[in-house]
C-alpha cells in the first residue's frame, strides 16, 4: 500500500475493487465502515460480486469479470472530458498525460458499457464522485491482479489515482491489500527471483559484490531466476530438485493437475511445513517446522509496517523453527551459517538493506516501523511518493483493453471465478484443523446466480458438477444474488473440492500471475 | 481552530471544540472512572460512573457525553460524586452475581476493579431461581445473561465498529435484555473483546486459564496481511485464548474470526513432529541428522550433475522476514541460484 490502512478514515471517497474486504481483510473493512458512517466518506464498490460492502456503498458498479481496463479507462475518459483532472499535480509531478488523454478518448461511457455491462450513467457518476470528493483512496486485491492483464489493471488504477492527484497524499493512494500475513515481507526479503533484499537487483554487479562480500562467497549468480509458476511448469525438466518452505502449491496454483504431474517428475522434493500438506505428501523428505506462535521474528503487513512476532510456546515434538532448519542445512552443505537468534538475522538485514536500515528489534519494542526507514533515527515512511515519486515523475501508461485468455463459449457458457471466504484462509491448512471455523463453514460451496440456477434446475444444497477444459469438480451449490448471471464463484480452501483443478494457468506476461479469476466452465446438476 | 479554555480540578486546560470533558481530562492525565465508555465508540451513557460536577449546573453531568465549553469549571472528585458512583455500582451489582471465583474475567474485570476501588458491598442481589441459559448468536461465544450489566458496549461496538448490528437490546416483561441476530453475526468477537465483565466469554478452548495465571505474549496475527496485533494466552504450552491488542496504528484491538478463534491448529495432533523420509513410497520417521544429511547430499548431487539452476526454492509468505532472508541467502549463497520465489502471486 502507498498509504496506511487507517488512512481511509481521512478519505473523502473510497474505491473498493477486486477485493471482498469484509471477508479477507476484515479490519480494513471496519475502517471503511467507520470512514463512511462516522466521517462521511463516499464509497464506490466496483466488483462483479455483490460483496458485503455494497450495502454500505453510495455506488456499486458491476463489471463483467476481467473487464477492468475498460471501466478504469472509462472513468478517466469522463474525468478528462469534463476537465476534472488535477492539472497542477499532473503538470508538476507526472509525465505521459497527453498520451493517456489520447488513449482514453475511445473509452466513452457507451463504448465501455458495451464491454463491461456497467450502465453508462454509472460510469459518469463514479468518475465525477471520485474526481470531486477527494482525497480518494483506491483499495484493490487479487480481483485486479489475478488476470492475464493484471499488470495493466494496476497501471490503470495508478493512472486514475494520479489523474486526480491522489498519490502521495493523506487519505489517497493506490493500495493493494495483500492476502498473506507476510507476503510483503517475503518480497522485501528477496524471496523473488530477480532481487535481493529491499529490491536490489541481482543483475547489478555492484549489488552482487556487496552481498557476496557480506555472505563470504566468491560470487553470486547474476542471471534472473525462475518464478514459482515457471519452476513448477519445468519440474522434472529444467528443474530437478525443489525445496518448498511453507507453501502448498498443490491447492493454490492454477491448473493443479499439471502442477502435480510436474512435482512428481522431480528427482528430489523437500517440503518444510507444519502439517503434512497435499504438497508435502509428494515429497521425498519432509522437515517439520514451527508456526508463528513458536518463533521470534517479524512480519511486514500490507501497509509496509514491520511488526514483531514473539515466541509464546515450544514447537511440538522435535519440530524446529525454519531459521534453525535452514542454517543447519547450510552447515551440512559446508557453508557456515549461524546466528544468535532472530535479532541477529535482522542486524544483517539492516546492514544490507537500505529500506530496512533503521528497523531494529530495539525500536520495534515501541511499535511497528514502516519502510523505507533507512537509519536508526528515521521515523519510517507511512505514505509513499509524498513530494515526488520514488522514480522521479509519475508515469501515465496508455493501456488498451484486452479480453481475458479464456472466455465463455457455447460449450463452456459460464465464467468461473475463485477466491476466499471469511471463515477460512488460503489452502485451509490451518483454518480447517480446528472445530471453531469448521463449525461456521464446514464445506466448499459454489455460489451460483439465482437466475442461472433456475434455468439449470439447481437449488441451494444441490450437488453440481463444474467442468472446465482442465478438470471436473463436484460441489454443493449455494444459490444467491452474490454473483452476476453467468458467473460462479468457488473458494479454493478445500482439498476435497480443489477448484484449481479447473482454473487456467495462462499468465500475466510481466508479473507471471496466473489468471485465477476467470476461466470458462459448464455447470450441470449432479445426479 | 481556536481552543476552548476550561479548568478541571483547578487545572487550566485547553481543548479542541467538540472534545468531551472526559477526553479533555484524560489528555491532561486526570482519571475519571468509567465502565461503559470506550474511546472508539460514541458515548453510551449507561453506567453513570463518569459523573462530574460543573459549576453552574444543578446536577452532576456525565463527562463522557458533555462537551467542553469556554470557562467551564469541572470537579471530578468530591464526596457527593463518590456517593453517586458507589450508588451506580450498587445498581450494577444488583443484577450481577458475585460469581467471580468461577468467572473467566476475574482479575481483568472492570466491574471487579471498580467495586474494589469504591469498597461497595453487594446489596439486594437476588439470584434467579435457576441460572438463565442463553444461546449466543454464534457457537464460538458464550453469553452469561446473569452477569450482563447492560452497559451496551457490545451492542454499540457491533453496530459502530463492525457494522454488523447482530446485537440489540429489548424489553421483555419489564426486563431489558440482549437479543441476537445470528444471520447478521460474523463471529468477529468485537463484543467479547469490549465486554467489561464476564458476560461474554470465548467458547472454543476447553481448557481455560485464569487471566492472572496464563502467560500473555504480544505478537502479530498469522492470517491476512492486516498485521493485527494480538496477545496469545498460553497455559501449559498451549494457546487457550487470543485477545486483540490495542495498537492504535493497526487494529485498535479488533480481530476477525480467524485471528480470534482460529488458533486450534497450533496444538493440533496432526502437527508434524519429526522429519520424514520417503522409503519405497511410504514415509518413515527419522532424526534431524539423517534427514538433513540426505537433503544436503541430494542437493549437492543435482548441483554437480545438472548445475545450480536445476534446483529451485519456494520461500514463504507465511514465514517471518528472518526466515525468508535466510532462505534466499541459502538458495543464492549455498546452492548458487536465483531460482527463489514464493506464493505472492496466488
Amino acid at each position: 500500500m502507498t498509504n496506511p490502512l487507517q488512512d481511509v478514515l481521512k478519505s473523502g471517497v473510497i474505491v473498493v475493487t477486486g477485493t471482498n474486504t469484509t471477508a479477507n481483510h476484515p479490519i480494513i473493512a471496519n475502517y471503511i465502515h467507520e470512514a463512511v458512517t462516522k466521517h462521511g466518506a463516499k464509497l464506490i464498490v466496483i466488483d462483479p460480486r455483490r460483496i458485503k460492502l455494497v450495502d454500505l456503498s453510495h455506488l456499486w458498479l458491476r463489471p463483467r469479470v476481467g473487464t477492468n481496463v475498460a471501466w478504469i479507462n472509462g472513468l478517466m475518459h469522463v474525468i478528462i472530458r469534463d476537465n476534472l483532472q488535477a492539472q497542477a499535480y499532473i503538470d508538476s509531478r507526472t509525465t505521459g498525460f497527453e498520451e493517456l488523454k489520447k488513449s482514453v478518448v475511445r473509452y466513452a461511457p457507451d463504448y465501455v458499457s458495451g464491454i463491461t455491462g456497467i450502465p453508462p450513467q454509472d460510469i459518469e457518476a463514479a468518475a465525477r464522485l471520485f474526481a470531486t470528493q477527494g482525497p480518494g483512496s483506491i483499495l484493490y486485491a487479487m480481483g485486479i491482479t489475478q488476470h492475464t492483464t493484471g499488470t495493466n489493471n494496476v497501471k490503470c488504477l495508478a493512472a486514475l489515482s494520479m489523474l486526480c492527484g491522489y498519490v502521495g497524499v493523506e487519505g489517497g493512494g493506490v493500495n493493494p491489500l495483500r492476502g498473506q500475513n507476510n507476503v510483503q515481507g517475503a518480497c522485501d526479503m528477496g524471496g523473488l527471483p530477480n532481487v535481493f533484499t529491499g529490491y536490489q537487483t541481482v543483475t547489478d554487479e555492484a549489488v552482487r559484490e556487496k552481498f557476496a562480500k557480506a555472505w563470504n562467497v566468491g560470487k553470486l549468480p547474476g542471471k534472473v531466476g525462475m518464478t514459482v509458476t515457471e519452476m513448477t511448469a519445468t519440474g522434472g525438466k529444467d528443474i530437478k530438485a525443489l525445496y518448498i518452505m511453507g507453501e502448498n502449491p498443490l491447492l493454490s496454483d492454477a491448473d493443479v493437475h499439471h502442477v502435480e504431474k510436474n512435482l512428481a517428475a522431480l528427482d528430489f522434493l523437500v517440503v518444510q511445513d507444519i502439517f503434512l500438506t497435499e504438497t508435502a505428501r509428494l515429497a521425498d523428505v519432509v522437515l517439520p517446522g514451527a508456526c508463528f506462535a513458536e518463533k521470534d521474528g517479524t512480519f511486514t503487513n500490507t501497509e509496509r509496517k514491520v511488526l514483531r512476532v514473539r515466541k509464546a510456546l515450544d514447537a511440538p515434538g522435535e519440530a524446529w523453527d525454519d531459521a534453525r532448519i535452514i542454517t543447519a542445512l547450510a552447515r551440512k552443505m559446508g557453508y557456515e551459517m549461524d546466528y544468535a537468534g532472530a535479532s541477529a538475522v535482522m542486524e544483517e538485514i539492516n546492514a544490507l538493506t537500505p529500506s530496512y536500515g533503521g528497523i531494529t528489534y530495539e525500536r520495534l519494542e515501541q511499535g511497528g516501523l514502516t519502510w523505507p526507514c533507512p537509519t536508526a533515527d528515521h521515523p519510517g515512511t507511512p505514505i509513499l511518493h509524498t513530494h515526488k515519486f520514488t522514480r522521479g515523475e509519475g508515469v501515465f501508461f496508455p493501456i488498451e483493453y484486452e479480453p481475458s485468455a479464456e472466455l465463455p463459449d457455447a460449450e463452456y457458457p459460464f465464467v468461473l471465478t475463485t477466491g476466499r471466504v471469511y471463515e477460512h484462509y488460503h489452502t485451509g491448512t490451518m483454518t480447517r484443523k480446528g472445530n471453531a471455523l469448521n463449525r461456521l463453514y464446514p464445506e466448499a460451496l459454489a455460489e451460483i446466480n439465482s437466475e442461472d440456477a433456475k434455468g439449470l434446475g439447481i437449488s441451494s444444497g444441490d450437488y453440481i458438477h463444474i467442468v472446465s477444459r482442465r478438470g471436473k469438480l463436484k460441489i454443493k451449490a449455494s444459490v444467491s444474488g452474490m454473483t452476476d448471471r453467468g458467473v460462479a464463484f468457488v473458494p479454493f480452501h478445500f482439498y476435497e473440492s480443489t477448484v484449481n483443478e479447473l482454473t487456467n494457468s495462462a499468465l500475466d506476461p510481466v508479473s507471471k500471475i496466473p489468471e485465477l479469476k476467470i476461466c470458462a466452465i459448464k455447470i450441470e446438476k449432479a445426479a | 481552530m481556536s481552543m476552548v479554555k476550561l479548568t478541571i480540578d483547578g487545572r487550566q486546560i485547553e481543548s479542541a471544540p467538540g472534545t468531551t470533558i472526559l477526553q479533555a481530562a484524560r489528555s491532561a492525565g486526570i482519571q475519571i472512572p468509567t465502565l461503559c465508555y470506550h474511546e472508539r465508540l460514541n458515548p453510551i451513557v449507561s453506567c453513570g460512573m463518569c459523573v462530574v460536577e460543573v459549576a453552574g449546573f444543578d446536577e452532576p453531568v456525565e463527562s463522557c457525553a458533555t462537551p467542553v465549553a469556554e470557562g467551564m469549571e469541572v470537579v471530578t472528585t468530591s464526596e457527593n460524586l463518590s456517593v453517586l458512583r458507589a450508588g451506580s455500582l450498587k445498581r450494577l451489582l444488583s443484577r450481577h452475581p458475585l460469581d467471580c471465583p468461577i468467572c473467566d474475567k476475574a482479575g481483568e474485570c472492570r466491574l471487579q476493579d471498580l467495586v474494589f476501588e469504591y469498597g461497595v458491598m453487594a446489596e439486594g442481589y437476588e439470584a434467579p431461581p435457576k441460572p438463565r441459559e442463553k444461546v449466543y448468536a454464534t457457537p464460538l461465544i458464550k453469553y452469561w445473561p446473569d452477569r450482563c450489566v447492560l452497559c451496551l458496549r457490545c451492542v454499540t461496538a457491533c453496530r459502530e465498529i463492525k457494522g454488523a448490528c447482530a446485537l440489540d437490546v429489548t424489553e421483555n416483561e419489564g426486563q431489558r435484555e440482549l437479543v441476537f441476530y445470528p444471520d447478521k453475526c460474523v463471529s468477529c468477537g468485537e463484543c467479547l473483546q469490549l465486554c467489561p465483565v464476564g458476560a461474554l466469554t470465548e467458547n472454543v478452548s476447553a481448557m481455560k486459564g485464569r487471566s492472572f495465571l496464563v502467560k500473555k505474549v504480544p505478537t502479530t496475527c498469522t492470517y491476512c496481511g492486516c498485521g493485527c496485533q494480538m496477545e496469545l494466552h498460553v497455559a501449559d504450552n498451549r494457546v487457550v485464548n487470543v485477545t486483540g491488542r490495542d495498537d492504535p496504528g493497526v487494529n485498535q484491538s479488533s480481530l476477525c474470526v480467524k485471528g480470534r478463534f482460529g488458533y486450534e491448529f497450533i496444538s493440533s495432533n496432526q502437527r508434524l513432529t519429526r522429519p520424514l523420509v520417503k522409503k519405497n513410497g511410504a514415509f518413515e520417521e527419522t532424526d534431524w541428522d539423517e534427514a538433513l544429511r540426505l537433503v544436503a547430499r541430494r542437493f549437492a548431487q543435482v548441483k554437480t550433475e545438472s548445475g545450480a539452476d536445476a534446483i529451485g526454492g519456494f520461500a514463504s509468505a507465511r514465514c517471518t522476514n528472518e526466515d525468508n532472508y535466510l532462505f534466499q541467502k541459502f538458495m543464492r549463497a549455498v546452492i548458487g541460484t536465483n531460482n527463489v520465489d514464493h506464493c505472492a502471486r496466488l
